[in-house]
């Protein structure tokens, strides 16, 4: 590949201004920069909020969110309190949707797959660069929808929508008349719309562009996530699209899909939305299964324990994660046998799943372990992932969840494995790539303290929701009862040590581009096998002039 | 060469179409299926009582069981419109298979005619398959005068199927529920549509 990085300096056709580069760009790492950009950008807000949140818990009694609605809205006196109450559950609903389809989708998919998958199967670019722009730019529009949301009027005497990103009717239509709901549907609309155009172009790049003698049975290992990544959103995202456009017929134009007064059922929108809601959660985890492999095997010198079972997990994962979505709704008054069906539909799960973990470990057993910082976060995913399987494996009982329901114990539970499974993964992947992305070495040091940091911290925050969850403590509420201080309390510290780390990332980022480290073509070693790693660092604007060829 | 290099590129510019074709059909069908639900899933709760869902039938049972079984009347009307609904009995206890009839009574309290649709369901929602509604006032739209007062009766029994069900075997006491909401009158439309009807009324 000398050819390709010789003709880096001269003939690489960089547009040239800032416009024509990046808002024009139709070059898959340009673009799956502008996703890693509007990605971080969208964490710190969705980070803000889940802080704010936290620092309201920390004691009972309402602390600082009738300030927030009275500083941002202008109430007085108890409209202040009402509004500040409101206010909680708008931020709940926003941090939600933001971290799921403005943080790690964007991060995962747009962003390291935008920028590895091509690289990695030997294709010069994505199948249709102009709809990979597309997909991008839908995205800012949406979160600015969003965000708009919050400033106008959702319930009577409140701003912004406060119904939880599964925006369940009636409160979704009835009960929050304002604007604000049909804001964050438009939002959610949109971001679908980038999400399925992305997922159809990975698709076709994937199928059609693989260099030569890279079969499907070669292809690395996160290629295989992204093309399972896309046919589940192929398959969930217009279900979803389709619910929350029933939701807006309802709310404005006198359907009555899920209005019980004309023979609507609102518990058809929960069936809708957790069709498209489970496969979600896979969608959001399976690129991080890719990640992590790739990173468990170049650190521990061998290649991956397993390789077609790995990706055939994959495929299992997606395809029962289909049938499984009424886990989601236990309480809605299931028969029987529906529940035995989902209980044990849901557990099977667990199988491929510890195909998965099974072989990540055989791969780190006997092999020549080194842990550099993209290792210690790939083995912090798999530690903190499976302790998320575990509480789900609880979860999936139907008697048990009757009790956990809509306590804590299940936000404990989905955050460990997507705050901390995917975003440890998110973490190892850019310590992994970045050098490879930007040409530069990060500072060991620093990115250590970043790992430890964000490890004590979220740990912290979510460990003892387990505890609170198990006491009793219901969801979505601003205060409770004083017998929750404690743990409460713990769990705040640990948000503010998390949010510190936040800062270390970003200091990292700024130092590594401040001192301009050299990284090389290849810093990981023999253990980096994969395709991205033959070429220079950062890779020519267009790589594979000359198609690799694959043995 | 150049024409080779053309060639590929063509083919494979067709064979990326080809795929964009495919997923996009998939895309459009998946919203079509979400679309789909709505009626599967009415379709679904009638044919098995899911969610409460009673059963229509046009014919009594013909076994009466020696076994009793409690049925509660509920009765509920949205915020917005001026009914009193009650039921005539609270609750009675019939025999399993044996035709009952009883009797709602809704009255306008307001001073102008109002339309009301009644929703229903039973709890238990497992016993929903087993109770049979041989006539009722469901998803009938009803006018009331100011002050006019209408009787509803429904007929019903419960079906002696219910004791071999494992789910609702041990149910000994069926509630069933009526919610009333306001509908808009359709009658202006129908008023323009049919003049004559009009003046008849009037």
């Amino acid at each position: 590949m000398a050819g390709s990085t010789v003709a880096h300096d001269d003939h690489d056709h960089k547009p040239q201004g800032f416009v024509r580069r990046w808002m024009y760009s139709t070059n898959h790492k340009d673009i799956g920069t502008l996703y890693l950009i509007f990605a971080i950008i969208a964490g710190i807000i969705g980070g803000l909020m889940s802080i704010a949140m936290r620092m309201e818990l920390q004691e009972p009694g309402i602390q600082i969110f009738h300030g927030l609605a009275s500083m941002v809205y202008g109430f007085d006196g108890d409209a202040a309190i009402d509004g500040g109450k409101h206010l909680y559950n708008v931020f709940t609903t926003a941090h939600g949707l933001i971290m799921i389809f403005f943080m790690v989708m964007p991060a995962l998919i747009g962003g390291f797959a935008n920028w590895m998958v091509p690289i990695m199967i030997g294709a010069p670019d994505m199948a249709f660069p102009r709809m990979n722009n597309i997909s991008f730019w839908l995205l800012p529009p949406a979160l600015l929808l969003l965000l708009v949301s919050m400033f106008v009027e959702g319930p009577a005497g409140g701003y912004g929508s406060g119904g939880g990103w599964t925006l369940y009717p009636p409160l979704s239509t009835s009960g929050q008349p304002g604007p604000a709901m049909d804001f964050v549907i438009l939002s959610v609309h949109i971001a679908g719309a980038s999400s399925i155009l992305g997922a159809i172009n990975f698709i076709t790049t994937i199928f059609n562009m693989r260099a030569p003698g890279m079969t499907l049975h070669k292809m690395p290992l996160f290629a295989w996530s992204v093309l399972v990544t896309a046919f589940l959103l192929l398959l969930s995202l217009p279900v979803l699209a389709g619910g929350i456009t029933m939701l807006l017929t309802d709310r404005n134009f006198g359907t009555a899909f899920f209005a019980p007064e004309g023979g609507g059922d609102p518990i058809l929108y929960q069936h809708l939305f957790w069709f498209f809601g489970h496969p979600e959660v896979y969608i959001l985890i399976l690129p991080a299964f890719g990640i992590v492999s790739h990173i468990i095997s170049t650190f521990s010198r061998k290649p991956i324990f397993g390789y077609l079972g790995m990706a055939y997990a994959m495929v299992a994962i997606g395809a029962v994660g289909f049938i499984v979505w009424a886990h989601h709704m236990y309480t809605v008054g299931l028969s029987l046998n529906t529940q035995r069906y989902f209980v044990f539909a849901t557990m099977v799960i667990a199988v491929p799943t510890g195909i998965k973990i099974f072989s990540w470990i055989a791969t780190m057993w006997g092999g020549s372990i080194t842990f550099r910082t993209p290792m210690l976060w790939a083995i912090g995913f798999i530690f903190l992932f499976t302790l998320g399987g575990m509480t789900g494996v609880q979860l999936a009982n139907a008697g048990l969840d009757r009790a956990m329901h809509d306590t804590y114990y299940v936000v404990a539970h989905f955050h460990y494995v997507l705050s901390l499974g995917a975003v440890f993964a998110i973490f190892a992947g850019w310590y992994y790539w970045f050098p490879k992305m930007t040409g530069f070495m990060y500072n060991p040091m620093v990115a250590r303290i970043h790992f430890w940091a964000t490890f004590i911290g979220v740990n912290l925050v979510f460990f003892p929701q387990h505890f609170l969850g198990l006491a009793g403590m219901p969801r979505r509420y601003i205060d409770y009862p004083d017998a929750f201080t404690g743990w409460n309390a713990v769990s705040s510290y640990g948000s503010y040590l998390s949010g510190i780390g936040v800062l270390i990332f970003l200091y990292g980022v700024w130092e590594a581009f401040a001192k301009k480290r050299i990284a090389g073509d290849n810093p990981w070693g023999e253990g980096a096998t994969t395709l991205e790693w033959q070429l220079s660092s950062p890779p020519p604007y267009h790589q594979w002039t000359k198609l690799p060829r694959i043995k | 060469m150049n024409r080779h290099q053309s060639d590929s590129s063509k083919t494979r510019i067709s064979a990326n179409m080809r795929i964009v074709v495919v997923c996009s059909a998939f895309v459009v069908s998946m919203v079509g299926v979400s679309y789909a639900a709505v009626p599967l899933y009415q379709l679904f709760c009638q044919v098995t009582g899911y969610g409460g869902t009673t059963q229509r039938v046009e014919q009594m049972s013909d076994t009466i069981l020696d076994r009793s079984i409690k049925v509660r009347f509920d009765a509920n009307v949205a915020s917005d419109l001026p009914w009193d609904f009650k039921p005539v009995e609270r609750e009675v206890e019939l025999k399993i298979g044996e035709t009952v009839q009883i009797g709602y009574k809704a009255r306008n309290t307001s001073s102008e005619s109002t339309f009301g649709q009644a929703t229903f369901n039973v709890t238990p929602v497992s016993a929903g398959a087993f109770f049979n509604k041989i006539q009722c006032f469901c998803f009938t739209e009803t006018e009331l005068k100011p002050g006019e007062t209408m009787d509803m009766p429904v007929v019903f029994f419960v079906d002696p199927a219910i004791i071999d069900d494992p789910d609702a075997k041990h149910v000994t006491t069926i509630t069933l529920s009526y919610t009333f909401f306001p509908h808009a009158s359709e009658k202006p439309v129908a008023a323009v549509a049919e003049p004559v009807q009009d003046s008849n009324t009037l």
